[in-house]
């Protein structure tokens, strides 16, 4: 960076020398989900950003506060809270919300829940279907959202490798992934009839080691689980729970003290942590370019069925 | 934003992967991931699993599993991306069905991709398939073409094999004119010459596929072309700050830049480029930025920023290549929506020119294109959108079809050629008010076979029209040729390209009252009633002789040249010609003497002079 006079800052001239006029890989694709981050406020009505609090949500948050400044995000955030999610989860998503003056609506299946839906009691997929999908349909419906925005990645799930950017679903909030529409250069058709919607992915190119690249050079913040300390952990074969829920039904399982980090975060039963030393965003970075496991092995939900992903998100899971 | 770090300095590789069902696709693709190391240990597992049920040696096809049991049962016949990384390059591939019922998905795959990895076996050479794939890839301006001859271990890693392919397909290939095509004799089941270099094959000096993958130049040249930013949406803050966001689809921009707004035609001055909370000392293709103006202007989502010197044609009429993609067939004048950069607008099919067959690339009288069919037609939008020929601008030279009442996506479209731009300009230069025209002039074209009598007609013509003091120009193909088109072959294409040329430098001089005599074999109709359609004044004339007798004639000693095979694509020899249905004037020399074709001609040409000037 150069300091000008006026106390502007200079961006370098992202400029290679030898071939002229080049992005680098981040900056290509920051430019590319900037793109798809302002069609879609440009032509739907009532855009939502589906925010998880991972680290996908926080990347796609400061590509829309990049897309649309000096003005302001033209949409909402929507959290789909199972009551599952980790206590720092939540202070984390309240703590963002509050300093960047982003509104946010938050909504539960409380009825699910009264009803005692957890996955020990429901299997982890009816359980999904129950406090994830059909909250999060409701949640759209009630809004009248029209276009909800997701941070999933093609390279997180085989299923995903087809997934459009953007992915038209009917008026049930269905993907019909034998009729999606064409998707060609960077022309994406979001023309729907009321009462049907899209999902748009503008991280649909990024990889897991490109978000955490992107984290370390904008430096975004991101939640605490994602770096590697000591916790008290139950260990099941080998995935580690970190007991916050339902510790009674966990409660006979052998606790240990393990140095762990989360890798993708969900509810604290079906998330498995792994164990690791990267307790900084370099370190994971450096870790990420060794690892030998997938992102989601500790995931339950992927694994209970074969292609389980596929038919929740035929049903209109994210 | 911080100091590069290395990772994120490596360059991006998207390519696509073609090939028809069995050549090996999935075996390289996933001998590709599993080699470089792109699969994780636990993807793994579960693939050793598989192989050990079945009690086989691990099979890289598995891999791509998900998308091949769909094949099988003939549903999700789809695009699937799949990303790697090498220390050197990442990498995003999407894999495409080859078969000729698929030739959207390739498309599709195609219209993001750097390069095309095109898959044979070696077994059985080129097929249809094959000159189907090359043309799509040509089509939607692929530079770089890298032939995977697979499954080389069933001929015995035989060199002649190897040879005799790359030379047939080499040949076929030559007129499409790509940059770059490497071949690689492989085996994907082996894993020879994918990763590493096979041992097999010492008679291969290059490089196995994945080195070449990393090596190959993507050739962005986005922001060297003309400036373009369509705008995406109007950005305003508090401190009444008015910025327009959009991503640049070509060119570079600087701080005080003087660009041109449309469609209004004003000049503007560019005051701020910003990327989030940094001011930018330049931008280009293809960065999302948000531009401000030191002028205030009313400028909207659908607009356009571009180089005054070097505009986008405003058209409302244009001529494309349409891809249609839906079960629902093409219907000509019927209401359709076009989205085009960040424009949205009506338009319709005005005319079905004809549809291409894939098979013999041949063009076909048609009167409607079914899925997957590909033709030329005529568009006509509602309102005007600013745009270029593909080929000199893909991002303003694309658009898609979209249903107004299903809102599905019919269509991709390639435009060739927008059509009477001029009389749609942009309010820019005033018009030439008041400036006398001495005579209106006039475009006569000249076509026939070589050897068949222009050049002769057109001297004397000239010769004729100088006497009577009438302004006049003679655009002779050989000599453009070695000029205004030295850089141009003789593919179809490219022969086209050269007819534009002339067309465009005639309709200049005809402009400004000139006779411009054009006499060019032109051998494609198409390309010659484009012309005529294009302009005022346009007279036809066929010089006619049987090929025998103007190969008889051969004043340069061309015929003899393309018998012996020394040139390629000869007129009438392995390449067509096309005589026009109805010229204004057909002369005959086989049986009518020169200075009978040289009065037909003359007439013609006084006689629209007057009927001009009449007017
Ligand atoms: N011998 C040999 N067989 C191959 C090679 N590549 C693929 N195959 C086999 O050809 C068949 C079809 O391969 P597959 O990858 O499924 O083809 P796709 O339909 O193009 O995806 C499978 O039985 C493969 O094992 C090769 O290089 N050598």
């Amino acid at each position: 960076m150069v300091q000008l006079s006026g106390g502007v800052e200079l961006l370098e001239i992202k400029r290679n020398e030898t071939t002229g006029h080049s992005l680098r890989h981040l900056d290509g694709l920051e430019a590319e989900s900037i793109h798809i981050l302002r069609e879609v406020a440009a032509e739907l009505s009532r855009p939502a950003m589906l925010y998880s609090i991972g680290k996908d949500s926080s990347v796609m948050l400061r590509l829309a506060q990049k897309a649309f400044y000096p003005g302001k995000i033209p949409f909402t955030l929507l959290h789909i809270d199972t009551t599952y999610k980790f206590r720092e989860m939540i202070e984390f998503r309240d703590r963002t919300c509050r300093e960047l003056g982003l509104k946010l609506i938050v909504h539960t299946n409380y009825e699910a829940i009264a009803m005692g839906a957890t996955p020990f009691r429901l299997g982890p997929s009816k359980c999904c279907a129950l406090l994830k999908t059909k909250a999060l349909l409701d949640a759209l419906a009630e809004n009248q959202i029209d276009a909800a925005i997701g941070g999933a990645r093609r390279d997180e799930e085989k299923s995903r490798a087809k997934e459009r950017i953007f992915s038209f679903r009917d008026n049930f909030g269905q993907w019909d992934p034998k009729n999606q529409r064409p998707e060609l250069w960077n022309l994406y058709n979001g023309r729907i009839d009321k009462g049907q919607s899209v999902r748009v992915f503008p991280l649909s190119n990024w990889t897991e080691l490109d978000v955490w690249e992107y984290i370390q050079q904008e430096e975004i913040p991101v939640v605490p689980l994602y770096f590697a300390r000591e916790r008290e952990v139950v260990v099941r074969g080998d995935k580690l729970i970190i007991p916050e829920h339902d510790s009674e039904q966990l409660a006979s399982d052998r606790r240990e003290v393990v140095r762990c980090r989360m890798r993708s975060l969900g509810c604290t039963h079906c998330s498995g942590a792994i164990r690791s030393e990267a307790d900084s965003i370099s370190g994971i970075v450096d870790e990420l370019k060794t690892i030998r496991r997938s992102e989601r092995e500790n995931r339950l939900i992927d694994h209970d069925q074969e292609g389980s992903m596929e038919i929740k998100k035929q049903e209109g899971y994210f | 934003m911080s100091i590069t770090a290395p990772a994120t300095a490596r360059s991006l590789l998207r390519f696509l992967t073609a090939g028809s069902v069995d050549d090996g696709k999935s075996t390289l693709i996933g001998r590709l991931l599993h080699d470089s190391g792109g699969l994780y240990e636990d993807e793994l597992a579960a693939l050793d699993k598989r192989s050990s049920v079945n009690g086989k040696k691990f099979d890289p096809s598995h891999v791509t599993d998900g998308l091949k049991a769909e094949r099988e049962q003939g549903i999700t016949i789809d695009v699937a991306y799949r990303y790697f990384a090498t220390p050197r390059r990442k990498f995003i591939i999407a894999d495409t069905p080859g078969h000729e019922q698929y030739t959207r998905n390739m498309i599709t795959g195609a219209s993001t991709a750097h390069v095309a990895v095109l898959l044979i076996d070696a077994r059985k050479g080129l097929l249809l398939q094959t000159r189907r794939h090359v043309y799509i890839a040509w089509l939607l301006g692929l530079k770089s073409i890298i032939v995977a001859l697979n499954k080389m271990d069933l001929v015995g890693f035989d060199r002649e094999v190897f040879a005799k392919i790359r030379k047939d397909f080499l040949e076929f290939a030559a007129p499409l004119q790509f940059q770059e095509i490497q071949f690689i004799p492989m085996s994907a089941l082996e894993g020879d010459n994918v990763i590493s270099r096979s041992d097999q094959m010492p008679w291969y000096e290059g490089w196995p596929l994945l080195e070449t993958l990393e090596s190959i130049e993507t050739h962005d040249d986005r922001g060297s072309k003309s400036f373009r930013f369509p705008v995406q949406t109007v950005i305003r803050s508090d401190q009444d700050f008015r910025g327009y966001a959009g991503q640049i689809a070509s060119g570079t921009v600087e701080p005080d830049n003087e660009v041109l707004a449309l469609p209004s035609g004003r000049r503007v001055t560019i005051d701020r480029l910003l990327n989030y909370t940094q001011d930018l000392l330049q931008a280009f293709a293809p960065m999302s930025v948000v531009i401000s103006l030191k002028e205030h202007i009313d400028l909207g989502r659908g607009d356009m920023l571009c180089d005054p010197l070097h505009l986008p044609s405003q058209s409302k009429h244009f001529r494309a290549t349409l891809i249609w993609m839906s079960a629902t067939s093409m219907q000509v004048n019927e209401p359709y929506l076009i989205k085009h950069t960040t424009q949205n607008a009506c338009m319709n099919v005005m005319k079905l020119l004809h549809k291409i067959d894939l098979n013999t690339l041949s063009k076909q009288a048609a009167d409607t294109l079914h899925c997957n069919e590909i033709g030329e037609v005529e568009v006509e939008t509602h309102k005007a959108i600013f745009c270029d020929p593909y080929t000199v601008n893909k991002t303003t030279g694309n658009f898609i079809v979209v249903h107004p009442v299903s809102n599905v996506t019919l269509a991709a479209g390639i435009i060739s050629l927008p059509l009477l731009p001029e009389a749609e300009g942009p309010k820019v230069s005033p018009p030439l008010n008041g400036r006398a025209r001495e005579n209106q002039g006039l475009i006569v074209w000249i076509t026939g076979l070589s050897g068949s009598g222009k050049t002769t007609i057109c001297s004397a013509v000239h010769t004729e029209l100088l006497a009577r003091g009438i302004r006049v120009e003679v655009l002779d193909g050989d000599i453009v040729r070695k000029h205004l088109s030295r850089d141009l072959r003789f593919s179809k294409a490219e022969r086209d390209e050269n007819i534009r040329r002339i067309g465009f430098v005639a309709h200049l001089l005809m402009r400004n009252g000139v006779v411009v005599l054009v006499s060019a074999i032109s051998p494609y109709r198409a390309v010659r009633d484009e012309i005529r359609e294009n302009m005022g004044g346009f007279l036809e004339v066929f010089v006619n002789a049987p090929l025998e007798l103007c190969e008889r004639r051969d004043p340069k000693g061309l015929y003899k040249r393309a018998r012996a095979g020394e040139l390629r694509g000869f007129t009438g020899i392995d390449d067509p010609y096309e005589p026009p249905l109805s010229p204004e004037v057909e002369c005959r020399t086989d049986r009518e003497g020169e200075k009978e074709s040289v009065e037909k001609v003359l007439a013609a040409i006084l006689r629209t002079i007057h009927r001009n000037e009449a007017r």
